[in-house]
């Protein structure tokens, strides 16, 4: 599974774009250019300083076939080499079909909160100064570090059958809600905190004194100009949720049709000695999450273009 | 890695490259596969003359290898010997090996998986030709309950009761499930029932089934964890967990099946890995087994422990043998397990 969440998340959505709107708005520009690492395409078209333009690409474009295109292209083969008639029946089948339709509703549902509470998070952390701050900061990235199987036994032991605060999730899609929220959190906090450190308060602030309300400042400079991070963390939440395997398959219990999720039917399927159907399946679940990163960046492009301010 | 979707001013440039690199790739898939063929042979004649055994083996009898490894290498034909354990789910070893793991000698849960060793020719086909016909263990498919039996559960009538929650893993991924299902198959064919009725059964212990975990691990985990009144497990396992001070009872099903664990030598195996097996299937080796909870496949130390003897105890040649039933039951497409669980599964969604 490691495979399909590499080759979701690379092919979908990097790292946080560090020039979005508030480069376009004034002091920023600069300053926001020279920290970013890898310069995003259109900057990167526009910029002397990487002149040459050739070199770039090629490189990256041969890294990333052999981290991801490889794995992909070993993944078709496999799915097909049964001929196109197994495919289809691996990928109909009602079992194969609920629990792609479970992994994709929870993974949206998910990226969607988790987007919302890691930019109050994210907000907390950059704007408000308080006794601990760094250690706080730091159990964010936890999730990340925690093996994941590990995290599904320790949420087993508080959401399950003798939860310490009587919340008896285990065996539900609550359960796996819970799980996939704790590991898709640090995407969506780490997505938006740098932008947000990078915003100017100034512009705020100028906003305030030619009489903006918070109301309008919140909607008409901050919203905008953190709103390409946090659909990126969106799409990588979303893409870790729909590959995740360990530390939901304990807690969710793994009923067919009611609570099994995709990477545990295909992890089923590769134990049963079906690799054929086990690919076919993870090629529709790639696909479809391929579908959801490109629509979520079609929609960062379009908010990175500010129409007024 | 930043790699944003694609940029609609570089359709074509970002199309060429990956499809030139997509054919670079599967000859690079190509070349790496050659020599990982190539390293599994020498590794494994290595141990020929070194004194290491590769053992490949299923998950639930780690710890007594580690006791039998030690007692091995105390014998004459083990000294110096280190046995070197893998463990893990059974058929994902059995994959591993065929995929180039190095392996001398393989013990797993149950017979398909050994057949795929025999498919790939690395074992041979008269592996179970020996005198326990190639099994190294016994054991049963027991109930696990929580401590006093609170819901009274002591036949398989008892696990459909409305109410009992039962904990068995997804038969799919887990070689233990399989047992679970063929014992519940097979007690209700020795009470008398139809193959039909004895189906009937089976749907309704997946309906009453609250957790299908990947694993036989994680099956117990999960009961550890509170879920559910009854978990399916191997005997063996049982009493391992409860060795280790867990609160639980075992129940022995008055009809159950039994549980055979086969072992062989790999076709590259060299002298101190058949010795290991023979050290294995001998009186001194049956014995640790014994201690360690399996059922000895001696007759002659098997009379020195006293496991319980259910009333009927079938094996799966009586179901029709491993490669009929694993086609018939567990095929994830069209197998019976399959169709159990599809019927359940729509029945769950409309009602």
């Amino acid at each position: 599974m490691t495979n399909l969440d590499a080759t979701v998340a690379d092919l979908g959505l990097g790292p946080p774009s560090r020039d979005p709107a508030p480069a376009e708005r004034g002091p920023g520009r600069g300053r926001s250019r020279r920290y970013s690492l890898v310069a995003p395409s259109s900057a990167l078209a526009h910029a002397g300083v990487f002149g040459k333009k050739a070199a770039g690409p090629a490189l990256a474009v041969t890294y990333l076939s052999l981290l991801v295109l490889l794995p992909v292209a070993a993944l078709i083969t496999n799915a097909f080499s049964g001929g196109w008639h197994t495919f289809w029946a691996a990928v109909t089948q009602p079992e194969a079909v609920a629990a792609l339709e479970l992994t994709l509703i929870a993974a949206l549902i998910v990226a969607i909160i988790n987007s919302i509470a890691g930019l109050a998070i994210a907000f907390v952390l950059v704007r408000d100064d308080f006794k601990g701050k760094s250690v706080v900061s730091a159990l964010i990235d936890l999730p990340f570090a925690l093996p994941t199987i590990v995290a599904g036994l320790t949420l087993l032991a508080l959401y399950g059958a003798n939860s310490p605060f009587h919340l008896d999730l285990a065996g539900t899609r609550l359960g796996i809600g819970a799980a996939l929220l704790f590991v898709t959190l640090p995407f969506c906090v780490r997505s938006v905190q740098p932008v947000l450190a990078e915003l100017d308060a100034e512009i705020e602030d100028a906003a305030s004194s030619l009489g903006a309300t918070r109301r309008q400042v919140l909607r008409r400079i901050l919203l905008p100009s953190v709103l390409p991070a946090v659909l990126a963390g969106a799409g990588l939440a979303f893409a870790r949720a729909v590959g995740e395997f360990g530390s939901v398959v304990l807690i969710s219990g793994n009923i067919p049709f009611k609570t099994e999720v995709a990477s545990s039917w295909i992890f089923s399927l590769s134990q049963s000695d079906a690799l054929p159907a086990a690919s076919a399946v993870s090629i529709v679940l790639v696909l479809i999450s391929l579908l959801v990163l490109l629509g979520i960046g079609w929609a960062r492009r379009r908010f990175d273009v500010p129409d007024t301010v | 890695m930043q790699t944003r979707s694609p940029h609609p001013s570089t359709p074509g440039a970002r199309s060429g490259p990956s499809r030139r690199a997509l054919g670079r790739g599967l000859g690079l898939a190509a070349l790496a596969a050659a020599p990982l063929g190539l390293l599994a042979v020498p590794t494994a004649a290595g141990a020929q003359t070194g004194g290491s055994v590769n053992l490949v083996a299923y998950s639930t009898p780690k710890p007594a290898y580690t006791t039998l490894g030690a007692d091995f290498a105390k014998t004459n034909s083990g000294a110096g010997v280190t046995v070197a354990g893998s463990f893990g789910p059974s058929g994902t070893q059995a994959t591993s090996v065929v995929d180039g793991l190095p392996a001398d000698v393989v013990n797993f849960s149950l017979e398909p998986d050994m057949a795929k060793l025999v498919k790939a020719g690395l074992v041979s086909s008269t592996w179970d030709k020996s005198a326990t016909k190639g099994i190294v263990t016994d054991s049963i498919v027991s109930f696990i309950v929580r401590p006093g039996n609170p819901k009274h559960i002591t036949s398989w009538a008892d696990l459909v009761k409305p109410g009992v929650g039962v904990i068995t893993p997804n038969v799919f991924s887990s070689g233990s499930a399989k047992w679970n299902i063929m014992a519940a198959y097979g007690a209700e064919l020795a009470l008398g029932k139809t193959s039909a009725q004895a189906q009937t059964y089976l749907s309704q212990l997946l309906h009453n089934s609250v957790a299908q975990p990947s694993s036989a691990s994680a099956a117990l985990q999960t009961f550890l964890s509170g879920q559910g009144d009854v978990l399916l497990d191997y005997e063996d396992d049982a009493l391992y967990a409860k060795s280790k001070g867990e609160a639980l009872d075992i129940v022995t099903p008055p009809q159950t099946i039994l549980i055979e664990n086969p072992i062989a030598v790999t076709k590259t195996a060299g002298p101190s890995a058949k010795a290991f097996v023979t050290y294995l299937l001998s009186p001194a080796g049956q014995k640790v087994w014994g201690q360690q909870g399996y059922r000895p496949v001696l007759q002659s130390v098997a009379k020195q422990f006293h496991f319980p003897q259910p009333k009927t105890l079938f094996t799966i040649d009586h179901l029709g043998g491993w490669t009929a039933v694993n086609t018939k039951f567990f095929d994830p497409q069209t197998g019976i397990v399959a169709h159990v669980e599809q019927s359940l599964g729509v029945s769950t969604a409309s009602g």
